[in-house]
């Protein structure tokens, strides 16, 4: 199987999918002549022309929004938001137009289009580049959000994501960019949205979590063999989420670690744990720990980042915490 | 500086005086029948009526809230009947009788405002969209879907409605910039209807809202917008330009809105006193009948035929929006996405469930 970088599979999704589907299109900002600001439309103006992938003009609000009415005249439109922190420009045409068209029209419409946009953090890009806010698009019924840590599933999801009727948000991460990995080339490789997948598996603790905190997560748990044996849960979706999946894992090993770099007040991890509790309450036999940046914004300094965002050796102590506290 | 905003430069496009006086301008000829004369009157009365008669059952607690669109009629009836049945409408919130004209029944356009459906028509079935809440934020729908009208090569065009208050945000002059520098085959029709809730023309901009159009590198046309010959002349020019890809217009339509914001706003409080009764003078309606009075395009049987159609209109909107059925609680959970998800569906399942222990 060939080795890409994660951006390339990103790249290999979009040429695919502008190959199979003529409505399908591309707008943003440098995605066109440019190739995209970190590289992952390159070449595709050039082999799609200036129609199908087209810059435009600098605002994302209107960029989303075109893309939904785009979407209502029978396009189907990838658009990019060039960072995370960006999509609050975006917020009303997000949240609440392309989310609410489906149930306002009686389903009369869809809104059948991918906002990808990508996660600064860890890469020195500071308060307002280095944000995950995974959060606030979860919340709201309508949207899909969906994250990749591997390149397999930034092509497998970001495809999925293309040929979905309903409005998805493909958060993609810098920290990863450059990251390799096989992909299959298969045109119709599609990773399924909604699906978690088992990264490693373990029978003490299940660290749960998405994009680029999936990989420390990953040597946390490799760094506690053989003392603990770390399941890692790598969720991919956040809505749909994939809660049998999450819901085995904590049946099996009774313990729960959630790891993100959203803000833990009101983040994603209170969700999960609530569901846990919820669900899964005779088997837990510790409280669940969350694993999270301080409710501050992101830090410039390249120190203070690294004492900000989930490291290694914080997973690794709220793990041994969990396990310490096992009745 | 200061500059007028009353209409009172050469660019004013009025075709029909407050007294009823054809007007003659070369550069815009109207094509139109005695009928079609006669229609526009019809047309005026008969959404009047809807909106008076909608108006009335907010207030009789069969409507949670009405926008009315006293004053507007003109406006919406002459942009509206300038349309192709194949042209794509983006209202905003009060185009009741732009939706008339498109043949949506008006007791669809109740279903929002009495709380039986979330958008209430099938916005394909007519080509006239949703209303919009989030104020201006259509504009943006409006340019992306004329782009995709562009992009098929269809000889459509796309009409986007807004306000003066709307035209301060910030997504219609983005909507403005993503038109005019795709050529969009978009019409920006703002009804500049003089106030937004409270707030006058003066707190949204400080040159009227057409000269904002050069700026953005589209043409912008001022139109006496209680003037139904004007309208449909200007709205015609405009439509034809995006037809033939000449792209966007911005259309200001100088009206008033005779009536509140909606029925939870007293405009009393915010107006000055002798506003309205100047603009009555200057009514959409009373001018078109004068127009066909003097020229003898209409006799008093036909507007007794008139009135009497209104009449049994109005009674068919108040007996079908008292028989709207509530929508089953289930139904809470339709659409809410296009596929499968396992979240809606399991707390559907737990409602039903819960729904299913009181049988």
């Amino acid at each position: 199987m060939p080795q890409l970088k994660y951006w390339q599979a990103i790249n290999q999704a979009m040429a695919e999918e502008l190959e199979r589907d003529p409505a399908t299109c591309l707008l943003g900002e440098d995605v066109g002549a440019a190739g995209g600001a970190f590289g992952a439309s390159a070449k595709l103006q050039e082999r799609f022309g200036e129609w199908r992938v087209r810059d435009t003009p600098i605002s994302e609000a209107t960029i989303v929004g075109a893309a939904l009415g785009a979407s209502m005249s029978g396009l189907r439109p990838i658009v990019e938001v060039m960072f995370f922190d960006f999509m609050a420009v975006a917020m009303d045409q997000v949240v609440n137009q392309a989310a609410k068209i489906s149930f306002m029209s009686a389903g009369k419409y869809h809104a059948p289009m991918v906002v990808r946009t990508m996660a600064g953090t860890g890469r020195g890009t500071g308060p307002q580049h280095g944000q995950n806010l995974e959060g606030w698009l979860a919340h709201v019924p309508g949207l899909k959000v969906v994250w990749a840590s591997e390149p397999a599933d930034a092509k497998g999801l970001l495809k999925s994501a293309i040929r979905d009727d309903d409005p998805v948000v493909v958060i993609e991460s810098l920290a990863l960019w450059s990251r390799r990995g096989e992909v299959p080339e298969d045109p119709d490789h599609l990773v399924p949205i909604g699906r978690a997948a088992i990264r490693r598996a373990g029978r003490d603790v299940t660290v749960v979590s998405w994009g680029a905190a999936v990989h420390r997560a990953l040597a946390a748990a490799a760094e506690l063999e053989p003392e603990v044996d770390v399941e890692v849960v790598d969720l991919r979706s956040l809505s749909p989420l994939d809660r049998e999946g999450l819901f085995a894992s904590v049946e099996k090993t009774g313990r729960l670690v959630v790891v993100h770099e959203a803000v833990g007040s009101f983040g994603p991890g209170a969700e999960i744990a609530s569901l846990a509790a919820d669900e899964c309450f005779d088997a837990l036999r510790a409280p669940v720990r969350r694993v999270t940046p301080p409710f501050a914004p992101v830090p410039f300094p390249p120190q203070l980042e690294k004492a900000y965002f989930p490291q290694v050796t914080d997973i690794v102590a709220a793990v041994r915490d969990v396990t310490r506290r096992a009745a | 500086m200061s500059v007028s905003m009353e209409p009172e430069s050469p660019g004013f496009v009025q075709l029909l005086t407050p007294e009823g006086e054809y007007v003659e301008r070369s550069e815009l000829s109207l094509d139109l029948t005695e009928d079609d004369h006669r229609e526009f009157y019809r047309d005026l009365v008969l959404i009047r009526r809807i909106d008076t008669e909608a108006t009335a059952l907010q207030r009789q607690g069969e409507l949670g809230l009405w926008a009315p669109l006293l004053g507007q009629e003109a406006a919406q009836v002459g942009s509206a009947r300038a349309l192709q049945a194949h042209d794509y409408v983006f209202p905003s919130y009060r185009e009741h009788g732009v939706a008339w004209c498109r043949g949506v029944d008006p007791v669809e356009l109740l279903r929002p405002f009495r709380g039986t459906s979330h958008g209430g028509w099938e916005p394909r079935e007519k080509n006239f969209h949703l209303y919009t809440t989030s104020v201006g934020s259509q504009t943006l729908h409006a340019t992306g879907y004329a782009m995709g009208v562009q992009r098929d090569g269809a000889e459509s065009a796309v009409v986007v409605y807004f306000g003066d208050g709307a035209a301060s945000q910030g997504d219609v002059n983005e909507a403005f910039t993503f038109a005019s520098v795709f050529n969009a085959p978009v019409v920006f029709f703002c009804q500049n209807n003089q106030w937004a809730i409270s707030e006058p023309l003066e707190r949204q901009t400080r040159i009227p809202l057409h000269r904002r159009a050069d700026g953005f590198g589209l043409p912008g046309v001022w139109v006496d917008g209680n003037d139904v010959l004007a309208v449909y002349a200007v709205t015609s020019w405009a439509l034809r330009a995006a037809r033939e890809g000449r792209g966007p217009t911005l259309i200001e339509a100088h009206t008033y809105r005779m009536g509140a914001h909606t029925t939870s706003d007293d405009p009393t409080r915010h107006r000055p006193a002798g506003e309205l009764a100047d603009w009555r003078l200057k009514d959409p309606i009373e001018r078109v009948k004068s127009f066909l009075r003097k020229n003898r395009l209409a006799e008093a049987d036909f507007f007794t035929a008139v009135e009497a159609e209104s009449d049994d209109l109005a009674d068919r909107i108040r007996k079908d929006c008292r028989d709207m059925a509530d929508p089953e609680p289930l139904t809470l959970f339709d659409d809410v996405y296009a596929e499968r998800h396992p979240l809606v569906e399991e707390e559907r399942a737990k409602l039903a469930d819960y729904l299913a222990s009181f049988e």
